[in-house]
């Protein structure tokens, strides 16, 4: 038998890794491009939205939707950064930030249009529902298949973003935008690839939160104040960062609402407060 | 200063020329959040306004009635506030209804008692908001009236143990202080409670306490709309059986849309609540019937009942009164006042104002592959224990 502590750790890491997913695109797009995206939670309700009706209208499996919840909320912000983001990337980040809130609005309110503003039902494969026991401890299966998705996902994007062609033109881009074009890197594509990426998988982690957090409109809101902890604690443009920062979020949500109900939703604050003063960039920041 | 007299007087003026042109109609002002996160619920109670006007006509005593909505959009007090006191100086409505939100409702209620203009609670479930005007009256229920008849009956019904988890603002408060207390008071104990953060997205780590004590039974409350779901699956995550653990709400926990989302997990949770679509009798027959015609083939709920009940006792009170709509004659005609609901039998407490009304108690079946709340017990002529407590 192995003690609650262990449960608590499984539990609080799936919840990062939820985390990790909705938050790891706006890490990237404010870290290495700069630029403010509170809208970023909107492409995350657009990959949810996806999977919903394809599950509910046209009787899709789960596991089918998930590459459409991806490649929609990546199609959308392509033609949302061509046609509005990409005019703001020099701007001031007030401008942006007036921006990209201004579209979080009009995303709720569209979403509450055309869906309704209840929640919306979504029926999980009956194999991906309950829990199997382990050593005395209930491991939920939807919760080992997050951070599972989680981890491939955290593999891929350090492969990519280090490793490739793709990802030093990007990091080159960020750093010297003129030396960059001078060596013929195509910026503009490279941008926009890099955000309907963060975008993309913004959309798969809205889809994976529906089984744990449910769906209505307001999620374009609701996570985006999770989703800014995470980045501000992990630092910017840091994907380790980003990880380590939303299973430390996730733990200690779990472990507040576990050990200390009193506190609440609240411990997670305290934790953003204190390292926050201990790192004021943020765990894996670079610069201040 | 010398504005405000101004406006006052010219408020006044005005006043009384709509009055003197508005002797054939009665105006009710309607403050609900028809946008915003509260939309739906809005939504349904204003089709119930809408559906008992179509049943019963739109002239009452010889008197036209004409309804003014406002948007409140959300648990605003403030805007409640300011759009009841335009409805009352410048619409010069006669009665004050709708109120879907606790805030909004005490906000208004404090117009109605200045201006002396009836109020109807079609909705708002915290027990104090009747003290606050003496014109008011509610057509909806209490959340302690709910919460202490299911503390009660699961005391008498062999479940001595229980362990509450609600969510932590005012009505979660009512709700576990009420449960306690009704099943203390009938020989049953509290073995813990948690009150949960109301921004909550994730209930595991709760249930998972809650599970490790091992309880015979959960009491729960949460306000409905997201959450019901929510806690729903990580009951069935967590392997919380019902058979062994019986698990108790009140009726937001199991409404219709939190069974959707909730899908067989659901089966087994007892809860105690006013209204369900399913309730047997001729006269919700035809209310559902009458509703689904008008609303695409929804089932109503009790954000419906609450509104379509809530105009009843406007149109009796307004009998009564041969039409006078002075909020004194109309509030002492709705005192007292018995009648027939789609829920049944319903009364308005003469001393309180408040609704008395029977509590159903009803566990979650599939009946024909869909899951219902099937009443099973009820417990007649419930009034607010809060109320009661108080004198």
């Amino acid at each position: 038998m192995l003690p609650p502590v262990f449960g608590v750790l499984f539990d609080g890491i799936a919840y990062g890794m939820l985390l990790f997913l909705l938050s790891v695109g706006m890490s990237v797009t404010l870290g290495l491009m700069n630029f403010v995206n509170l809208a970023h939670c909107a492409f995350g309700m657009l990959g949810a939205y996806v999977t919903v009706m394809l599950m509910k209208n046209f009787n899709w499996n789960f596991f089918a939707t998930l590459p459409f919840a991806f490649l929609a909320a990546a199609f959308v912000s392509v033609l949302v950064e061509r046609t509005l983001y990409r005019r703001l990337y020099r701007a001031t980040d007030l401008d942006q930030v007036l921006l990209t809130i201004g579209l979080a609005f009009i995303s709720v309110a569209a979403a509450a249009w055309f869906f309704g503003t209840t929640q919306q039902p979504v029926a999980m494969p009956s194999y991906m529902r309950g829990s199997i026991t382990f050593f005395g401890l209930n491991i939920g299966i939807y919760r080992l298949f997050l951070i599972a998705v989680g981890i491939v996902v955290t593999i891929l994007l350090v492969m990519t973003l280090e490793h490739t062609r793709f990802g030093a033109q990007v990091r080159a881009a960020v750093d010297n935008q003129r030396m960059a074009r001078g060596l013929g890197i195509d910026v503009d594509r490279t941008f926009a690839v890099t955000f309907a990426l963060g975008s993309g998988l913004a959309g798969l982690g809205g889809a994976l939160a529906i089984e744990i957090v449910g769906l209505d409109p307001h999620f374009a809101f609701v996570y985006l104040v999770y989703v800014l902890i995470v980045v501000s604690v992990g630092g910017l443009g840091s994907i380790a960062g980003s990880f380590a920062a939303a299973c430390l979020i996730g733990i200690s949500d779990i472990a507040g609402k576990y050990y200390v109900p009193q506190l609440g939703g609240f411990l997670i604050y305290l934790v953003m407060v204190a390292v926050l003063m201990w790192k004021p960039a943020g765990l894996f920041g670079k610069r201040s | 200063m010398k504005t405000m007299l101004y406006a006052s007087a010219a408020a006044a003026v005005l006043a009384l020329v709509s009055t003197a042109q508005a002797q054939d109609t009665v105006k009710i002002g309607v403050i609900l959040p028809y946008s915003g996160q509260f939309a739906d619920g809005a939504k349904q109670m204003d089709a119930g306004i809408k559906l008992y006007m179509k049943m019963n006509g739109d002239t009452v005593a010889g008197k036209k009635i004409e309804i003014i909505r406002k948007d409140v959009a959300g648990p605003q007090p403030p805007v409640a506030k300011r759009l009841a006191q335009e409805l009352v100086v410048r619409d010069n409505v006669d009665i004050l209804a709708g109120f879907l939100l606790t805030p909004n409702a005490m906000a208004a209620a404090d117009i109605s008692a200045e201006a002396k203009k009836f109020m109807v609670i079609m909705n708002a479930a915290t027990s104090i908001i009747t003290t606050k005007s003496n014109y008011s009256v509610r057509t909806s229920h209490t959340l302690p009236q709910v919460s202490a008849t299911m503390g009660a009956w699961a005391a008498k019904n062999g479940v001595k143990k229980a362990y509450t988890m609600v969510s932590d603002y005012g009505p979660g408060h009512d709700a576990e202080t009420s449960f306690q207390a009704a099943l203390k008071s009938a020989g049953g104990e509290s073995v813990g409670a948690v009150r949960m953060a109301v921004a909550n997205p994730d209930f595991s780590a709760y249930v998972q306490r809650a599970k490790d004590l091992n309880p015979e039974s959960i009491f729960v409350f949460i306000p409905g709309g997201a959450q019901p779901a929510a806690i729903g699956k990580a009951f069935a995550e967590r392997g919380i059986d019902s058979a062994k653990t019986k698990i108790l709400g009140t009726g937001e926990l199991t409404d219709d849309s939190a069974l959707v989302n909730m899908g067989d997990t659901a089966l087994g949770i007892i809860t105690a609540w006013t209204y369900d679509h399913n309730h047997k009798s001729a006269l919700n027959e035809k209310f559902v019937a009458e509703y689904k015609k008008d609303n695409n083939g929804e089932n109503p709920n009790f954000f419906v009942a609450g509104g379509y009940d809530g105009m009843h006792v406007i149109y009796e009170a307004l009998k009564k009164t041969g039409g006078k709509t002075d909020g004194e004659a109309l509030v002492n005609a709705a005192k007292g006042l018995k009648w027939e609901a789609p829920r049944g039998p319903m009364m308005i407490d003469p001393e309180t104002r408040d609704i008395v009304q029977t509590i159903y108690i009803r566990k979650v079946e599939k009946v024909g592959g869909k899951l219902v709340n099937v009443e099973f017990d009820k417990v007649e002529n419930v009034k607010d224990p809060v109320k009661a407590a108080m004198k």
